[in-house]
């Protein structure tokens, strides 16, 4: 087996040892952690601090009658009991979400899903706030609830949210992307057509520390200090100041350190907004930090697509044209986070990498009475659906034909003279070079082998499967006249001052989530400066100190940030050629530069470095016309383009034939994000996302009984993999660097949740093949998988 | 009880968890939680050196053990190899699980000081990671085995007073 290092060094970082720049140096961040001296949420204390708890609706759909708060009143530690009834009065009731609709921060008409917030206690400790939930008496009115999707359009279906003026029914949305007569044509002329029902089961994002804030209302000033669980602070702040009239030069966000992301921490939860009110009512501030019960019922889910899929082709093996209508489960509220123009996200890019002739595709988005959101997981904007529509048609296919997966993916790439490449919905890939990183994951598999192995295997009545996927994700949102949320262009900022001796500080409006941010932006400071990454400081996570920026989801930090950060260096690069040139008394035209330093070309042993270039910009030097006394800068970049990183994966399974167990026996991920900042850093974001791809085909999936229970509110129902699900991750990569990005960085923290569901799907399809299996959904329990080796296969509920 | 060496004694309501004692009475937030329902393994510490969930311990029952948290695991501005390790092996990612992680890891070495792959994913099999996908784990874990003594280096960038909580407090 070959095997290709993560730790070959990067010909860009010079000693390999101790790169000044890109290469595989430890995490800065580590020290503190490592101590347990993160400073997360849960951690701050503040002076006086009250505590707050969430009062929630034990039922999916009724009317609210009446709140009895008194005795929780009564109780000796209770401070405050605040209602619907109470944020109606300072018109607070419901916010705006991140998709042009409203939601409930408390009940005041109907209880639209299980878990929404109906009353909220401030009191002195955790436990007495909890112990007064108890204490307060509310009477419903039960109403029949929408739990299925398919069912939230039907004639005579309940109303959910008949709080929208003139709202007859269910429906949210419509969109769509392609051409339709196009595609309908090729269809009805094609060889082959083959369809497909997806069920893209509702996830959820559970990162290990759930969602909290500590709020800090200072009444004589009207400062409010909000310290949260977020991944996007400036545009919290922004959101705040819209939805409580607080001025937003008087709103600080704080995100500390955050235990985990992955989208749960994008959106405004009324928790947040409940702390706020309750620490302007109290004159205190308010810490509140959900349960993981709330976590995992009442914040942001992902995925919930049901989708029709049709995929065209010649009878050899030319993939012409694909098609899909999408049944969207949106929740009670339309709380996702989609850019503006695209309710769908980037769904539209379920072309993947594959040259066609036409695509359509439509969606509709519907409410059902079910926790809002479908933020993220993971999903780069709905590509993990498109990227698993694809790369299970496409294995549907192969099957049909009878040709090898493999093959047929190979015969069908858009080739690498293609790119930039138009496809058929509307995006332009940047840049790819498919074949070589799908041959990659094949030479490291030991493809041929692993079918030689399983061809015996079958003889044997033993179940094994090799489940194929190459995808192309779409991240770095992004341009920001096509992309924005709530009228916020994407687009980031990045701050960077060098001090008088040489140190820099690189202010950054991205936040991280445990990605690394304070070792990878050193480290792009590093590579254009050449300051070693030791001396940069990266400063994030709180919007007194950082410029405005849209926040991390999507991989949009290196996307965007990164280009804002690389941008910002040579911006002062650019100034320390002025600041040398008059130092060397020369002309700046007469430099040229090394990493570190300017020198006088013809002449190296004549330059100045960055170190004694700053000293000179704060000195008594004479400086040029127009260069002002610092060596600092900010720059707003704004890409041209998304970045298309793309890989190749394949994954072996092993089933038990009496169990229906999956072990996933061998993963092999090649990952091409093009260049490489930190090869340590990249290789456990594809870990992490193998691992949630792991744990979506196999184990997780939200659920609802048919009154509208969530039947998934604890880590014993809600299932994620521990160390004994998952393999030694194998990791290999190739380099295609996005040509209009700055340092050619495209993005990777999403690319393995994407890329690895449809992987372990078709492995798993592919190990069934024996009993006649062609498509089943996930999750792949032991339970399902038997069903469906009895032939019963099913969607998920 | 005895808290990274020192003698720590609290009056408590009987029904405060160990996991609250340790945050909010005594201030050390290195312990982190994820579920206070024993399914997630972030509370992990070490209770007379065994790996337990201190969400499913009441503060009472520790009375008269030896707890070690994560701030006890460094001597003084040294740290610990499996500190070392996890940061070597990129194990940790938020950070929320380290604590825990390493303390198991600890726990482990101490009974097992060569720990193959296999043994290790089952020591830490009752604690969940969300970020890292744990193969960093195992290798910071294996690292850690093979580095006993650490390296010289190791402090990980120390601050001054770093030192294991220790104190005497009577209520
Ligand atoms: S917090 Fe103790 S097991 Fe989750
Ligand atoms: S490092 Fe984030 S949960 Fe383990």
């Amino acid at each position: 087996m070959t095997t290709v290092s993560e730790h070959a060094p990067n010909p860009a970082a010079g000693d390999p040892s101790r790169p000044i720049g890109f290469g595989r140096i430890q995490r800065k961040e580590d020290p503190r952690f490592v101590r347990g001296r993160g400073n997360y949420v849960d951690d701050i204390v503040l002076p006086g601090m009250l505590h707050g708890a969430i009062l929630r609706a034990p039922v999916a759909h009724a009317r609210l009658l009446s709140i009895d708060a008194s005795e929780a009143l009564a109780h000796p530690k209770v401070v405050a009991v605040i209602t619907g009834k109470d944020l109606e009065a300072l018109n607070l009731a419901w916010a705006p979400t991140l998709s042009a609709d409203v939601q409930a921060v408390l009940v005041t008409d109907k209880v639209r899903f299980q878990g929404q917030e109906v009353a909220f206690v401030v009191a002195e400790d955790r436990y007495a706030a909890r112990d007064a939930l108890e204490l307060i008496n509310v009477d419903y009115e039960f109403l029949p609830p929408v739990i299925d999707a398919r069912k939230a359009l039907d004639d005579g279906a309940p109303v959910i949210r008949d709080d929208l003026p003139g709202r007859t029914d269910n429906h949210i949305f419509d969109w769509e992307a392609g051409d339709a007569a196009e595609t309908d044509a090729i269809f009805a002329s094609a060889d082959v057509v083959v369809a497909q029902e997806l069920v893209y089961p509702r996830v959820h994002p559970a990162p290990m520390e759930t969602c909290g804030a500590v709020a800090d209302y200072d009444t004589v000033d009207g400062r409010l200090t909000l310290y949260e669980t977020t991944q996007a602070p400036h545009a919290h702040r922004t959101l705040y100041a819209m939805v409580a009239g607080i001025p937003e030069h008087k709103i600080r966000v704080v995100s500390p350190d955050i235990g985990g992301g992955f989208g749960n921490k994008v959106g405004i939860y009324p928790g947040y907004i409940l702390a706020v009110v309750g620490s302007i009512v109290t004159g205190k501030p308010v810490k509140w930090v959900e349960d993981r019960s709330e976590n995992l019922m009442s914040t942001s889910f992902a995925r919930d697509y049901i989708m029709q899929g049709e995929i065209a082709a010649t009878k050899e093996g030319r993939i012409l044209a694909l098609r899909t209508n999408v049944l969207a489960d949106h929740g009670a509220f339309n709380a996702t986070a989609q850019p503006t123009k695209n309710p769908a996200g980037f769904f539209h890019i379920f072309t993947g990498s594959y040259d066609l002739a036409a695509a359509h595709c439509k969606v509709t988005g519907v409410y059902t009475n079910k926790a809002p959101g479908g933020v993220a997981y993971a999903c780069s904007f709905r590509v993990t659906e498109a990227v698993y529509l694809v790369e299970r048609m496409v294995d549907i296919l192969a099957r049909k034909l009878e040709m090898d997966p493999a093959e047929l993916r190979l015969k069908n790439f858009i080739k690498p003279e293609q790119f930039p490449y138009a496809n058929k919905t509307g995006w332009v890939y940047d840049s790819g070079n498919y074949e070589p990183a799908m041959r990659l994951s094949m030479e490291m598999a030991g493809y041929d082998e692993l079918r030689r192995e399983q061809k015996e295997k079958r003889e044997r009545g033993e179940l094994m499967g090799i489940g194929i996927s190459f995808f192309t994700e779409t991240v770095g949102a992004g341009p920001r006249k096509h992309f924005d949320i709530v009228g916020l262009g994407m687009a980031d900022g990045a701050e960077l001052r060098i001090h008088p001796t040489g140190k820099a500080v690189v202010r950054i409006s991205v936040q991280s989530q445990g990605q690394g941010h304070e070792t990878t932006f050193a480290q792009i400071v590093a590579e254009e400066l050449g300051i070693p990454p030791e001396d940069i400081d990266v400063v994030h996570g709180d919007t007194d100190q950082t410029p405005f920026g849209l926040g991390t989801y999507g991989s949009r930090s290196t996307p965007v940030s990164g280009g804002a950060v690389a941008m910002v260096s040579r911006k002062v690069r650019d100034k320390a050629r002025f600041i040398a040139a008059a130092m060397l008394e020369t002309r700046a035209e007469d430099l040229e530069w090394e990493k570190g330093r300017w020198f006088v070309k013809g002449d190296p042993s004549a330059g100045k470095t960055i170190s004694e270039i700053a000293l000179g910009a704060h000195g008594t030097l004479t400086l040029p016309d127009g260069v002002d006394g610092n060596l600092d800068a900010e720059v707003t970049y704004d890409p041209p383009n998304l970045t298309f990183p793309f890989g190749a994966y394949i994954c072996v399974v092993d089933i038990d034939p009496g169990t229906g167990h999956v072990k996933v026996r061998r993963f092999i991920a090649v990952d091409d994000c093009g260049t490489r900042i930190n090869p340590m850093i990249i290789e456990g974001q594809v870990h992490g996302g193998l691992t949630d791809g792991v744990g979506m085909a196999l184990m997780e999936m939200i659920s609802f009984d048919e009154d509208g229970n969530c039947l998934s509110g604890s880590f014993m129902d809600y299932l994620i993999p521990t160390a004994m699900e998952v393999p030694d991750w194998e990791t290999g990569f190739t380099v295609t660097p996005s040509p209009h990005h700055p340092i050619g960085a495209k993005g990777i923290g999403e690319s393995a949740t994407v890329g690895s569901p449809p992987a372990v799907v078709n492995a798993i399809v592919d190990a069934l093949a024996p009993y006649g299996v062609t498509h089943m959904d996930m999750p792949c329990t032991p339970a399902r998988v038997w069903e469906a080796m009895q032939g019963r296969t099913r969607p998920p509920v | 009880m005895r808290m990274n060496g020192g003698e720590v004694t609290r009056d408590v309501e009987p029904r405060v968890l160990l996991v609250h004692y340790i945050r909010d009475v005594l201030g050390l937030t290195g312990t982190h939680w994820g579920c206070d329902t024993s399914n997630c393994g972030t509370c992990v510490v070490l209770m007379d050196g065994e790996p337990v969930k201190s969400c499913t311990v009441l503060a009472a029952m520790a009375a008269g053990h030896d707890i070690r948290t994560v701030e006890g695991l460094a001597n003084g501005a040294t740290l610990d190899p499996v500190q070392q390790g996890f940061m070597e092996e990129h194990g940790l990612q938020c950070g929320f699980c380290t604590p825990g992680m390493m303390l198991t890891a600890r726990a482990l070495l101490d009974r097992n000081p060569d720990p193959d792959d296999a043994e290790i994913r089952q020591a830490i099999s009752g604690q969940i990671c969300r970020c890292t996908g744990y193969a960093t784990i195992v290798r910071s874990v294996k690292w850690a085995a093979k580095n006993p003594l650490g390296t010289d280096s190791g402090t990980g960038a120390a601050e001054p007073g770093d030192t294991p909580a220790t104190e005497d407090v009577k209520a």
